[in-house]
């Protein structure tokens, strides 16, 4: 009999029921909870009349529709303008009061994006299923766990239950072997890949990343590849566990101490796929084939490298490939065939779960010291993905480096990634982001985003366009 | 909707994630590709220009319940508020070649069932309804099938848990209780192994 993937172990070890008809039900270790997608579930429960399983499974903080300047947060919720909004996250407020369960909140320098705040507490641990009410949630399969963004009835049932329904996925390998060429990081790399399989590439699978480029990667570069899982069309993604894994956790709050931190290891060190064990699919990837990533269109999948172009229309394999890059160039006002370093660039933003933490922090600081922002780009924007980063970046003098070169330093959450609160993008702008999506209207009504690394939104914001960071700058 | 990967915030756009409720959200449904100015909560969409090139808004698709679409349909985030918005304008039933898998498991959340069916017939159902004034399809999750008026079917598969769901309306939280012992025989199993998870 093959041996087990790593997705296969994680599976085995929570399964609390196998049904007749394939369905399981799945136990949940750690659950995150944010102010979007939660209050219905809360209300649910109540109108049920019923509890939370188990508290202190549960971890809660506001990211997505907070406000991220200085003066609106000084006064926290009650300072925050607009009604809708701080009505949402009072009601987080209101129901983890209600229940006991623990909410970093505003003013809280705990506070920040669910998957940068859990890893960064060591609420999120290599074995461990984890949901959360975003789909970014694939963001933890980095050290090695099962995690999958979830809808608010599933939030409702995990709440209930600390179960989950579940289909078990097929097993996926995309397999990065390799040096990756200098300029070259996470971010490019998971773009590459969903530039190779498609947005739909994943669907249905689990997604382990493994080989010797992403074994070389620090755990925050593997928490921006398996980010982006969902992207490539999968619910998780996930990279076995090493000792870079286990050195990450060591001395986090809420990770094991003692004596359980020693079982805890043991049994981590079990967290990698055996070596016979076979996958449903397996894509093998050739790290010196990529190069720093730029997004041209409307999907994650409409990327190339920056020396390249957008594509031809008569390049397109089928009436409605052509029709589907007709309908992006438009919305993007790009012309087939132009250069990716010709587009003009409005805003800049570096932060969201997938580029916020501060290797990404550093990375961009790096490009940017001692520079200015061009005078065509109106606004450029550093949001660290938690108060810990920020207070980290602000020790290292990050922030003055950002603020001297022109960028604006904000308060921590989810932001211009998906513009929920007043960052975001106007009619018509392109937008350099470092975040993981640039669907229509993603940043803002009619705004263009194109998705970059940290170092690559750096450069551009000094240029105004996009230039390739491997020959920029020496 | 007649084009490949349809994303949630194509969907419903963020602004309308503000809601603490999981109703309401019908007249902001593709609310970007739909009108052709700028929606807001508590705009009144009545009010607003609509995009006459977008299929929903022409009077030959008033009151459907079927929605055709093309691959990929529903990817990008979690947000229950595409479904809950879709049911709320009247769609009980998704026909595409292929969804996203969290959207795709949203919608049996809410009374909403999605059909894959082979991208050919998906092709050929987009040519006749375009070809084929007061074209009509029928699904039948019992029988498992596509019907259209003039009596031709294709059948789709679907799990069958969700299907007895969605047929008797069943509340999964209530079931999954029904399971409370096994749920804490292996909390207890675990909690021997892994101490370290239940230490919060």
């Amino acid at each position: 009999m093959a041996g087990k993937t790593l997705y296969d172990k994680l599976w085995d070890a929570h399964l609390v029921d196998l049904r007749d008809d394939g369905s399981a039900l799945l136990y949940i270790d750690r659950h995150l909870i944010h102010e979007v997608t939660s209050p219905q579930a809360f209300e649910g429960l109540r109108l049920a009349g019923r509890k939370p399983w188990r508290i202190g499974a549960n971890l809660a903080t506001a990211d997505h529709n907070v406000p991220t300047t200085s003066a609106e947060r000084l006064s926290g919720i009650d300072g925050i303008t607009d009604e809708v909004s701080r009505l949402q996250v009072k009601t987080l407020d209101d129901n983890c009061a209600d229940t006991g369960i623990v909410e970093f909140g505003l003013g809280d320098e705990r506070q920040g994006i669910v998957h940068v705040m859990g890893p960064e507490q060591g609420a999120t641990l290599p074995g461990m299923t984890i949901v959360c009410g975003d789909s970014h949630t694939s963001t933890h399969g980095a050290f090695g766990a099962l995690a999958m963004g979830i809808g608010t009835s599933e939030v409702e049932h995990v709440l209930a239950t600390q179960c989950l329904l579940q289909q078990k996925m097929k097993n996926m390998l995309v397999q990065v072997d390799g040096e990756l060429p200098p300029g070259v990081t996470a971010k490019d790399v998971v773009l590459h890949i969903i530039g190779v399989i498609g947005t739909a590439g994943g669907t249905g699978h689990a997604i382990e990343f493994g080989g010797s480029t992403i074994r070389s990667l620090s755990i925050e570069g593997r928490m921006t590849v398996c980010n982006m899982a969902i992207e490539a069309g999968a619910r998780a993604g996930m990279v076995a566990v090493d000792d870079t894994t286990i050195d990450y956790f060591r001395g986090r709050p809420f990770a094991p101490k003692g004596e359980h931190w020693d079982l805890a290891v043991k049994a981590w060190r079990d967290l990698v796929s055996d070596p016979d064990a076979e996958f449903d699919r397996v894509v093998t990837i050739d790290a010196a084939d990529i190069e720093p990533q730029v997004t041209w269109g409307t999907s994650p999948e409409m990327v190339a490298g920056v020396r390249g172009r957008v594509p031809m229309l008569a390049d397109m394999p089928s009436e409605s490939a052509r029709q589907s890059l007709q309908r992006a160039l438009k919305y993007m006002g790009l012309k087939e065939g132009q250069a990716l370093t010709d587009i003009q660039l409005d805003r800049i933003f570096i932060g969201s779960c997938t580029n916020s933490r501060i290797e990404d922090l550093r990375a961009a600081a790096t490009v940017v010291k001692g520079r200015k922002v061009a005078s065509s780009v109106k606004e450029a924007l550093v949001v660290p993905g938690s108060g810990l980063v920020k207070k980290q970046a602000e020790q290292e003098g990050l922030d003055t480096v950002f603020t001297e070169a022109g960028f604006q330093w904000r308060e921590p959450g989810c932001s211009m990634c998906l513009a929920m609160n007043a960052d975001k993008l106007g009619q018509g702008e392109h937008c350099a982001s470092t975040s993981n999506r640039n669907f229509e209207g993603r940043q803002g009504f009619g705004g263009r985003t194109h998705l970059v690394s940290p170092a690559m939104a750096a450069a551009a914001a000094i240029e105004g366009h996009f230039v390739d960071i491997r020959a920029w700058g020496n | 909707m007649d084009r490949a990967n349809v994303d949630t915030d194509m969907i419903i756009p963020k602004q309308f994630l503000k809601s603490i409720k999981r109703t309401g959200f019908g007249p902001n449904l593709f609310d970007e590709v739909r009108y052709l100015d700028e929606g807001q909560p508590g705009k009144d969409s009545s009010q607003r220009p609509l995009n006459p090139d977008f299929p929903l808004n022409q009077a030959r698709y008033k009151g459907a319940s079927v929605l055709l679409a093309r691959e990929n349909f529903g990817c990008g985030s979690s947000r229950e508020h595409a479904p809950w918005a879709l049911e709320d304008f009247g769609f009980r039933v998704l026909i595409a070649p292929s969804f996203a898998d969290i959207f795709y498991n949203n919608c049996f959340k809410n009374g909403i069932l999605p059909v894959v069916l082979p991208a050919e017939v998906v092709d050929q159902l987009f040519m006749e309804l375009d070809a084929t004034p007061g074209f009509e399809l029928t699904a039948d999750l019992q029988k498992q099938e596509v019907r259209t008026s003039d009596g031709r079917q294709w059948s789709f598969d679907v799990d069958s848990f969700r299907r007895h769901c969605l047929l008797n309306g069943l509340d999964d939280i209530g079931t999954t209780l029904q399971q409370a012992d096994s749920i804490k025989a292996y909390e207890e199993k675990r909690k021997a192994e892994a101490p370290w998870l239940f230490t919060g």
